[in-house]
């Protein structure tokens, strides 16, 4: 884009600046030639390693001599009972960047101060000594900015964004910045990196992406290990403009953290003899909702809606549909082995009186959650009957030997090749074995087979 | 080891060999005796170049991973980091340099991989320490040689860069990338592309080579024809359940860098006199490349076919074992000894592959429960107590079906059953606590072969997901959204079934034994991406201009001068090789395609394939994925 000024040729023409011209050793062109030697030496290069035709493998299978293995072997005499694994890297960036003080043009010597835009940024491209400090108008700023744009090298991008951050004010980088969106995502992922949150924040809400900037916000709770200063970060955040739906899910995230913390806080000195029964064997912070419930369904059945830890609390307040709760409480009771509250989740009344079961989940699940929990089978059978698909329940009653509901299902088929097969599977003389004996006896039933 | 890297069509070798001289330069630049202190992420990527002997032989004595504190205590003369360009590495580095003996000073280095940063330069500066350094350098390893068709940048975060976060310093690395690749290989005279990645790619190469104008290659071009493809444009395939066998193993195992870490039960080598002997409890580690003949036998057969090709190669080898019996003469005894090693790598590799295949047999159809189980317990709900835990497996109702069930809806899914309808499937897996990143997968699945989801039906989606599995998925559902993984239906039509019916996204009667198109990497669905390859070749973009408009990003076509005397000419019959670069990744399956369509009889052309890293749905979602406590597989 910029051409080169008359001024710039007499500047490569000119001998005082000879140390800075391109030495044709390293050139592009010289890198092109040596690999080119590179291929053309390859043949005869060939090497040792490759010769061996079966490779060596220790039982981890990394082969014997790879790299890996080999920083672990060549370690391992040193290595006295540190543990072995990789350290924990400390992503959170240090924030402390006062005072640096630091100008890039001083991490490298030379005046190389006339150089183009375009020869400047080559020149970093290139790893070799370069200087931005020349660049003092906002137009030849921002000439350079563009160039650095126009080679596409992040490195590059992001060593000229730092200078100019230095040197601009914060109002015209972001004015300057809004104009060029490639510029500004160097920018802002830049920031991230150096952990500069506030003004990430701040450039986001300039430019008018605020849902972005509340999300990032958002995400710093990620961070914060304490619970309460996480409860506390998440109360700051319902402000925040985000979407209308990412505000409820916000709100629901603070008022679940500040209910777990009361629950857990009341619930690690309990007494009640369920926590006798089955200790607790992990804090119930940070869990995500459906698991609260559960745990709600385990240890606080039955609690008045009152109270913060009753299930039927959690549900209105997280406005958990039926069916998830249904399936939450069933494994929480089933787990207990409280047959009668599991009864009662499906018990409907209809106006006159009656009782009904109803579930909003298929029966043929129940009836799985039921036999994992190790239900017996008269309360098998209940559930295996109320299965409205015939074919899924007499698998059901197969699974699950309830053998009433094999048998009637075979006599209601009139199948009675598969009551002859079944009855062999049974022991003789039980009472389901009587049952078939005096069903296939009976000279009323006009078989199909 | 590299003679796998001989096989291809075009020797992948000689880019091994280029990236070896440039290790052997840079490390006899530190004369002397050196300890190479590595980011452990690299070791990975360099393997696929070098062995320690060839650092051995330049005076390298000790290597360590790049941890806080002291270096461990070596008498080299010499220290050399070998890391990525990361800012958290630097302050490790400054550390470490800080802790150093300033009575026994050593020469300190650092080699920057893939590239020099000016930003982590200036790191080092603040904490002090860059004037500590000898020597700063770096090592441009942008394509690794993977195999005898297959390059890979490595470069994990690559989509979620490019997509996500805007930021196209990979893009950069790719073009400087296949720069070199042109400086060994000859310029490529045609390149085409699909996307936004793919235009920027483009442009950054012409650029480039504009700058270097004059310096032109004198090498015969050995590709025709250059295709870069977006991610974007296709961001069904990687959804999908890959079918090949390497996809499988890729699917349940992962394969790193070329390797795969496998349980290790069914590996124990039954040895005789070694009774009683504890089983290993290590993961077995296996290298997968096209140099064990076997393997680059079955790799892309569909799983479905794999065992027939097992069965039949074990009846070979034995045959081969009972020769012994007719081996009379001494003569012929001592041919059949020489030929003894090689049977045995053949009989030991045979043995490998029956017990990998097992494993994946026992998951994909009866002991996938055991898989889910095993992966909830490791990963998301490590923290659960047991009863909870416990629970939510045992909810895990008639989980043998389960990967079949989970098929069947994918393959719903791609042929536009029930798209726009809240699936009962993912329901009932969500209330079972399925790993959330099978659950995202399904979800984007349905959102891509819908254009987009029904509002209702995303908003409780969401819900469903944010309750099970923690509020803080907001963060992760956003970025889904942001990437076009998961979006709510525009007033645009849904255009999937167009593009499905145009490209014959799905074939009916998929052959998995004996194949007959692309298709049968998912026993039905053909990669979109492929077919665009296959189009391509013929009978070209233009049959399909309206399926592109409906694609994102543009496609176009640029056509690169090559120098006189260097235009290839093309014996009657020769097939044109083309090198297809995927810009955010590539799966198993779609490499299998194209290897498909290579050795198809009439083809006509073959492919080379690169990739900005080699992918699956799962380690794709997870990469966009943004709660950092949580180690999902």
């Amino acid at each position: 884009m910029t051409r080169a000024k008359p001024e710039d040729d007499e500047y490569w023409n000119s001998s005082k600046f000879k140390a800075f011209t391109f030495d044709d050793e390293d050139d592009e062109f010289s890198q092109l030639k040596e690999s080119k030697r590179a291929v053309n030496s390859i043949l005869v290069d060939d090497d040792d390693e490759d010769e061996e035709d079966v490779e060596r493998v220790s039982w981890s299978g990394e082969p014997v001599g790879s790299i890996s293995w080999s920083v672990k072997e060549t370690a391992s005499s040193i290595r006295s009972g540190s543990e072995q694994s990789f350290p924990k890297i400390d992503t959170t960036p240090s924030l402390s960047k006062q005072g640096s003080g630091y100008s890039l043009s001083s991490l490298f010597k030379g005046n190389l101060h006339d150089l183009s835009p375009e020869e400047t940024v080559r020149r970093m491209q290139k790893g070799r000594a370069f200087s931005l400090e020349k660049f003092c108008s906002l137009q030849d700023k921002l000439l350079l900015l563009d160039e650095a744009v126009a080679v596409y090298d992040g490195n590059v991008i992001t060593a000229v964004l730092i200078f100019l951050k230095k040197s601009l004010s914060k109002e015209i980088l972001f004015r300057e910045l809004m104009a060029r969106d490639v510029a500004l995502r160097h920018y802002v992922h830049y920031l991230k990196e150096m952990g500069e949150q506030k003004l990430v924040v701040e450039l986001l809400k300039a430019l008018g992406r605020t849902e972005d900037m509340a999300l990032m916000h958002y995400k710093e709770h990620l961070n914060i290990k304490d619970e309460s200063r996480r409860r506390d970060f998440l109360k700051s955040c319902l402000s925040l403009p985000f979407s209308q739906d990412d505000a409820t899910h916000v709100q629901d995230h603070y008022t679940l953290l500040e209910r777990q913390i009361i629950i857990e806080a009341s619930d690690k000195k309990a007494v009640a003899e369920i926590f006798k029964k089955f200790p607790r064997k992990a804090s119930i912070l940070n869990m995500p909702i459906i698991t609260t419930l559960y745990y709600s369904c385990f240890y606080h059945y039955g609690e008045s809606e009152g109270t913060f830890s009753s299930p039927s609390n959690i549900r209105k307040t997280f406005r958990i549909s039926e069916k998830q709760y249904i399936l939450t409480a069933l494994g929480a009771r089933a787990k207990l082995k409280s047959w009668f509250d599991v009864d009662s989740l499906f018990n409907t009344k209809n106006w006159l009186g009656y009782t009904k079961k109803r579930s909003p989940i298929g029966f043929h699940r129940v009836v799985d959650i039921l036999h994992k929990n190790s239900a017996p089978v008269q309360v098998l059978q209940e559930y295996v009957n109320l299965i409205d698909d015939p074919d899924l329940k007499l698998s059901g009653a197969l699974k699950y030997k309830c053998h009433d509901i094999v048998i009637n299902t075979y006599r209601d088929l009139k199948d009675r090749q598969q009551l002859i097969v079944y009855r062999e599977k049974l022991e003789r003389d039980s009472p389901e074995y009587r049952k078939i004996q005096e069903l296939l006896n009976n000279v009323q039933i006009r078989w199909k087979n | 080891m590299a003679s796998h890297l001989f096989c291809g069509r075009v020797n992948l070798n000689i880019l091994r060999e280029a990236a070896r001289k440039d290790l052997r330069e840079f490390l006899d630049k530190c004369s002397g005796s050196k300890a190479i202190v590595w980011d452990e992420y690299l070791t990975g990527p360099f393997g696929l170049i070098a062995q320690y002997s060839l650092l051995k032989e330049h005076e390298v004595e000790k290597m360590f991973t790049l941890k806080a504190g002291r270096i461990p205590s070596a008498a080299v003369k010499n220290i050399v980091f070998f890391v990525r360009p990361r800012l958290e590495l630097m302050d490790i580095i400054a550390e470490n340099v800080a802790s150093e003996d300033k009575l026994q000073p050593r020469d300190v280095h650092i080699l920057f991989v893939p590239r020099r940063s000016l930003l982590c330069e200036q790191r080092l500066k603040e904490k002090g320490v860059l004037n500590s350094f000898t020597n700063i350098d770096e090592y441009i390893l942008d394509l690794i040689p993977y195999d005898g068709d297959l390059l890979s940048m490595e470069s994990e975060s690559s989509f979620r860069e490019c997509y996500l976060e805007n930021d196209q310093t990979s893009l950069y690395h790719a073009a400087k990338g296949l720069m070199n690749l042109q400086a060994l290989y000859g310029t490529i005279p045609q390149i085409f592309g699909k996307g936004e990645c793919a235009r920027h790619v483009a442009n950054m190469m012409l650029r480039m080579k504009r700058e270097f104008a004059g310096s032109q290659t004198q090498i015969l071009p050995v590709f025709d024809t250059l295709l870069l493809l977006d991610r974007n444009v296709d961001l069904l395939t990687p959804l999908a359940t890959q079918l090949t066998y390497e996809g499988l193993i890729d699917e349940i195992f992962g394969i790193t860098n070329g390797y795969v870490k496998l349980p290790p039960e069914k590996f124990a080598q039954k040895k005789q006199g070694e009774g009683g002997k504890e089983l290993p409890t290590e993961p077995k580690k296996l290298q997968l490349n096209s140099a064990e003949e076997l393997y680059a036998e079955i790799r892309d057969k569909n799983f479905n076919a794999v065992g027939a090709a097992l069965s039949k190669k074990a009846k070979i080898i034995s045959a081969a074992f009972e020769e012994r019996h007719n081996a009379k003469t001494v003569g012929e005894i001592k041919q059949f000894v020489s030929q003894l090693p090689h049977m045995q790598a053949a009989r030991s590799s045979l043995a490998n592959h029956t017990s990998i295949a097992e494993l994946i047999k026992d998951i994909t159809t009866d002991s996938w429960l055991y898989f889910i189980l095993c992966n909830m317990v490791r990963n998301a709900h490590l923290n659960m107590p047991d009863v909870f835990s416990q629970t939510a497996l045992l909810s895990c109702v008639s989980a043998s079906e389960d990967f079949f069930d989970s098929l069947t809806v994918e393959q719903e899914f791609m042929t536009g059953v029930d798209t726009d309808k809240v699936s009962t499937y993912i329901e009932d897996c969500i209330a079972q606590k399925d790993p959330l990143i099978k659950i995202l997968r399904l979800v984007c699945m349905q959102s891509v072969c819908n254009n987009g989801l029904k509002q209702k039906v995303l908003d409780y989606y969401k819900k469903e997901i944010l309750q099970t599995y923690g509020y803080k998925h907001i963060l992760t559902l956003k970025n889904l959204e942001k990437v076009g993984l998961l979006k709510p239906q525009s007033t645009m039509r849904n255009n999937y079934p167009t593009i499905r019916k145009t490209l014959k996204l799905w074939m009916e009667d998929a052959n998995e034994q004996n194949p007959n198109d692309i298709s049968y990497v998912y026993s039905g669905y053909a990669p979109l991406s492929v077919r665009l390859t296959q189009v391509l070749a013929r009978p070209g973009w233009r049959s399909i201009e309206e399926v592109l408009k409906m694609l994102p990003g543009p496609h176009f076509e640029e056509r690169q001068q090559v120098p006189t005397g260097l235009h290839k000419k093309r014996q009657p019959g020769e097939n044109r090789t083309t090198l297809v670069f995927f810009l955010g990744g590539v799966t198993y399956a779609e490499i299998a395609a194209l290897r498909f369509l290579s050795n198809m009889e009439d083809s006509g052309t073959e492919y080379i394939i690169a990739a900005t890293k080699l992918i699956n749905g799962t380690s794709w979602i997870k990469s966009l994925m943004d709660s950092p406590e949580e180690n999902l597989p």
